[in-house]
């Protein structure tokens, strides 16, 4: 099903199903311990031998030599892979340090060999016995050191620079002007379930059964990593304890786990140890990001200009800070740029909202220093410079009566709309609901006992992205309909959103409907990532049970478009039948995707919110304590408010985190970051959150698809931050732009105690 | 993980002549420091000696009005001990301060007085460590440093030590009493209970080779005021930055100890008699002689404003 106009009425806006507040179907499943995790398939794979990789010591140089003797001779030892026996290997297109090193290392704890043996115990005291002699070599771990010899680079979505108009020459000549500098620090998805892998192969044909948000890159990957036809790999990756951007790749588990299988000749099972997590795989890259802003003296922004720098290993992207400056608000001139450096350190890539998650933790925090700046309330500032057009876009052309819009005004010539934008409403309706009149406009003026008191705010933004994305539904004769597509569940809640949507297209409660997901047999989805997950696949489900539709409309003998599925039945006029009758014993199967064509030229695509955090400062320690959050989302059709609001205050922890605590600290003499467990890269803890409300403004968005629904996961996090450190100086008067904001970084400008 | 035997001791006797018998052998308890740091091959005893049957679970008061509290009584219970949330409140406060709820379960008096450092450079065993391999060197000094000690510390090894319960041990005068493998019983001060590091900072306790933990006496009740205060970066289950703990008499008398900021728990008695002349005056003897770095200079003013909030709690 091509989407290329936006979708009229259709059975999802029956709403009998979808927009329920539906408890996961899959949670009995795993509040048992049922739900097979990719370290647990003894169901499938029994006698699985154990994997245990070994890291490189160092982070940058060679293997000078590797002596494999004394583990081999350890007990229960089958095997140890190195990347001289594995054979030859092919490199992935979305890694770039290789996922099996020697005898070149480049980076802290890349793998460089896996020891299989028949106990995890014993797996891991002989990787002990693993003696190599290393040749060091320097290398580049400090960004600040090396910033100035980033270069230009694209970023994912595009070019990582953009000017439009006289920015120089605007800011020059602005009445009020803006210049600050902001640091976010490396960061780790922290996700429960580690990176793992049971592996096992058939003659030729390798089976992994592993923990990845998408399917179809991961198969595709380990079989252009093995070299091996696509056809003969199958991936399969049900349940995801957590991922965050941490599992969109192959890593090392996957790869290490299938060469050891094939060395032993029975199955192997990978997981990383935390620390391997950590410097072994992917993290999101630190940025320094410089904010330049010019205003009209009554505050309307005339100049604005973004440029981030980042650093990553030869062949990796920077991190897209600059993205959402792009979007955000109006201004005349404007200009983003992006730098990337070599770093040495372990591969950076994507985290939950890469670029906007940074990128808003630093303009954010800019709009509301400006709006100090101007004397204007920081909510008055930022509708002040509302747009309802791309302000930083070459114009694209626009549908001629684009429906969407028509509500608010005739669509200017040669600009490009947004599909939908309510960012105002989510101001307003925040402000209300958070009482941010009461907000003092001058800092440090309340206080609670040893408390400071304050309150910030912050816009939320995440772009809309559409992917091709296909299931297969089928009808059987009890009146089940099973779904089958790649699709993931990272703890999102796919399996849920997916039955109601099958439910509804079908006519059926979502106790008719079995969702299976997670298997590269099955058709091929969008996958979980970039928050394109929700909307896309369920968008496909729409388009093959659309085609599902069409086919028992045929055997009913009615012509689909006046046909009715309700109830368990097909309806047209008075005649009636059930749809287990329909399908009979041999069932009828449909398969379709949806793809998404033109509409996305015409319209931008985005969500919106609005964040609001009071804080809490120890006058005396500088301990930061968050007291209440609000988000405010404006995001399409929420498919399930239940699963929805989990993933915003999921994602508002993690904002949370990011501007309190979270930072990977590099030792910038060997190159590596050094807190690599979860007792010392802290994340928050339930004692962190005590108060968390999420407001979804009732919106449908046709233009993203038939679903009318949008992105969500990762809107929840853009923006948190910055709302969190507004807070802070609200408190305290002290405004920090190197994040994580510690108490040692308050603590010499707070007041002196007596 | 290096394989090792195991025996389940029976009575405190036993357990302690075993320990004699076999040099490289470990007590445990509740394990929740040791098993850890023996699956990162940090600690390799070729034996485990599991104490948990032994008879000291409990909290008694003894003849001249002091607490014996049994080696093996849990975290969790003694917060919970009624006698101890009246007459030691700092303490209780210091175990809740700690870990969580399942680690406190677990976790048992006098492995919490022995539980190891949290340096990061200790966990990294590619990382050269003084306290792992002697001689072999430091690489937390020059490193990231933010959690290390401030002062009493060396050339050699710049550690802290993680207990919140050994700091209020500390300000309480606590006792340790133990056991040798011979038999013969000791007292010891928990003041020198813990080392500094010097030149040997992988010896951190005075106890000697297979020496037990039977009990810790609590001195008679101080009276006073008790405020536990840990700062950290986030609300639970993170180990101090620093943490200050003090008693406050009615008459501005009081004792201060403070967690984070060196290999031991960190009391200064004549910084004490300053108290009546104010934080300021507490300061230059409490920390006489620290040496920070970049990353923990903080250190030194927050214990200051720490001290001085907690003052004025305790005061009222």
């Amino acid at each position: 099903m091509r989407f290329d106009e936006p979708a009229e009425t259709n059975p999802i806006d029956q709403l009998k199903v979808i927009g329920q507040p539906l408890s996961r179907i899959d949670g009995p499943l795993k509040t048992t311990g049922r739900a097979p995790y990719a370290y647990e398939r003894h169901d499938v794979a029994p006698n699985a031998a154990y994997g245990y990789v070994v890291g490189s010591a160092i982070a940058k140089g060679r293997i000078r030599s590797l002596n494999v003797e004394e583990v081999q001779k350890a007990s229960g030892v089958l095997t140890v892979v190195t990347a001289e026996n594995a054979g030859a290997l092919g490199q992935g297109n979305f890694n770039f340090a290789k996922l099996l090193c020697g005898p070149e290392i480049q980076h802290y704890h890349q793998a460089l060999a896996v020891v299989v043996a028949e106990t995890f115990e014993q797996a891991r005291s002989a990787a002990s016995l693993l003696r190599i002699d290393y040749g060091p070599e320097r290398g580049s771990y400090d960004l600040e050191e090396v910033k100035d010899t980033g270069r230009p680079a694209q970023i994912t979505s595009g070019p990582g620079d953009s000017s439009v108009g006289d920015f120089a020459g605007a800011f020059a000549a602005a009445a009020m002007k803006f210049d600050e500098t902001y640091r976010t620090p490396d960061e780790a998805h922290a996700m429960m379930e580690p990176h793992a892998t049971t592996a096992a192969w058939d003659g030729d044909r390798l089976t992994v059964w592993t923990s990845n948000q998408m399917v179809d890159w991961g198969r595709s990957e380990l079989a252009r990593t093995l070299g091996m036809p696509k056809e003969n790999v199958r991936l399969v990756s049900p349940f995801i304890g957590g991922g965050f951007g941490a599992k969109l790749f192959l890593r090392s588990d996957a790869l290490l786990a299938a060469l050891g299988a094939r060395a032993v000749q029975r199955p192997v099972k990978v997981a990383l140890q935390r620390a391997l997590v950590i410097n072994n795989t992917v993290h999101r890259p630190a940025t320094i990001q410089r904010i330049r802003i010019g205003t009209t003296a009554s505050g309307e922004i005339t100049a604005i200009a973004h440029e981030s720098w980042s650093g990553n290993l030869p062949g990796g992207k920077p991190e897209a800070a600059v993205q959402q400056t792009r979007y955000l608000y109006a201004g005349e001139h404007r200009l983003t740029a992006t730098r990337l450096a070599l770093l040495d350190l372990p591969e950076g890539n994507a985290m939950r909202a890469p670029g906007e998650a940074p990128g808003m933790m630093a303009l954010e925090v800019a709009i509301d220093e400006m709006a100090e700046k101007l004397k204007l309330d920081p909510i008055e500032f930022r509708l002040k410079n509302d747009t309802h057009y791309v302000p930083d876009n070459p114009v694209r052309p626009v549908s001629p009566d684009p429906q969407s819009i028509a509500d608010r005004e005739k669509p200017e010539p040669n600009k490009r709309p947004f599909s939908q934008r309510r960012l105002a409403e989510c101001f307003r309706v925040g402000a209300e609901q958070f009482d941010w009149q009461k907000r003092s406009a001058t800092p440090r003026q309340v206080r609670e006992g040893r408390w400071f008191i304050g309150i910030g705010t912050a816009a939320a933004f995440r772009n809309n992205q559409l992917t091709k994305s296909a299931a297969r539904v089928r009808l059987d004769g009890q009146g089940v309909i099973t779904v089958e597509t790649d699709m993931t569940d990272i703890g999102t809640g796919s399996y849920t959103i997916i039955a109601q949507t099958a439910a509804e297209m079908m006519g059926v409660p979502v106790e008719k409907v079995v969702v299976r997901l997670g298997d590269s047999m099955f058709p091929v989805s969008a996958g979980s990532g970039g928050q394109w997950g929700g909307n896309c696949s369920t968008a496909g489900v729409y388009a093959a049970c659309v085609k599902l539709r069409e086919l028992l409309a045929q055997k009913f003998g009615a012509n689909s478009a006046d046909v009715q599925f309700t109830d368990g039945l097909v309806k047209a006029g008075n005649r009636s039948a059930s749809l287990a009758q329909l399908a009979g014993d041999a069932g009828v199967v449909a398969e379709d995707a949806i793809e998404f064509a033109n509409l996305r030229d015409s319209y931008q695509q985005s969500t919106f919110g609005a964040h609001f955090v009071e804080v809490g400062v120890d006058v005396a320690t500088g301990e930061t304590r968050i007291r209440r959050m609000l988000a405010v989302c404006a995001s399409g059709r929420i498919l399930n408010p239940k699963t929805a609001r989990s993933q915003v205050i999921g994602a508002m922890t993690m904002g949370a985190g990011a501007a309190l605590m979270e930072d990977l600290v590099v030792d910038k003499r060997f190159g590596f970051f050094v807190n690599h467990d979860l007792a010392s890269y802290e994340v928050p803890v339930h004692a962190d959150i005590p108060h968390q409300d999420v407001v979804f403004l009732d919106e449908t968005d046709p233009v993203s698809s038939p679903m009318k629904a949008k992105g969500l996961a990762e809107l929840g996090i853009c923006g948190v931050g910055a709302a969190v450190a507004n807070a802070i100086y609200n408190a305290t008067g002290v405004r920090i732009r190197d994040y994580p904001i510690t108490l040692d970084k308050l603590l010499e400008n707070l007041p002196e105690l007596s | 993980m290096k394989p090792f035997s195991y025996e389940r001791a029976e009575t405190v006797e036993q357990a302690a002549a075993s320990a004699e018998r076999n040099p490289n052998a470990r007590f445990v308890a509740g394990g929740t420091n040791l098993l850890d740091l023996m699956k990162l091959q940090i600690e390799t005893p070729s034996h485990l000696i599991d104490v948990n049957k032994l008879a000291l679970y409990k909290i008694e008061p003894t003849p001249d009005g002091a607490l014996r509290i049994g080696a093996l009584v849990r975290n969790t219970d003694l917060a919970a001990n009624e006698r101890i949330r009246r007459d030691y409140a700092v303490l209780s406060r210091a175990l809740l301060a700690g870990a969580n709820g399942q680690l406190r379960n677990q976790a048992t008096t006098a492995g919490n007085l022995l539980q190891r450092t949290r340096c990061p450079y200790f966990y990294d065993t590619n990382m050269p460590c003084n306290k792992r391999k002697p001689g072999g060197g430091c690489s937390a000094i020059g490193g990231f440093t933010r959690h290390h000690a401030i002062i009493g510390a060396s050339d050699a090894c710049i550690a802290t030590h993680p207990s919140d319960m050994a700091v209020a041990l500390r300000l309480l005068d606590a006792t340790v009493e133990t056991v040798r493998g011979d038999g013969t019983k000791r007292t010891i001060p928990v003041a020198d209970f813990h080392r500094l590091p010097g030149d040997t900072p992988h010896i951190e306790t005075v106890l000697e080779k297979g020496e037990l933990i039977t009990a810790v006496v609590l001195p008679r009740p101080l009276g006073g005021v008790h405020v536990y205060r840990k700062v950290r970066d986030r609300a639970s289950f993170a180990f101090a930055l620093i943490s200050v703990a003090v008693v406050v008499q009615r008459d501005g008398a009081g004792r201060i100890a403070l967690g984070g900021v060196a290999h031991k728990p960190w009391r200064v008695e004549a910084a004490e008699a300053e108290l009546p002349r104010g934080v300021k005056s507490v300061m230059e003897p409490l920390l006489a002689g620290a040496r920070t770095t970049q990353d923990n200079a903080f250190k030194r003013p927050l214990v200051q404003r720490t001290l001085a909030s907690v003052l004025a709690e305790a005061k009222g």
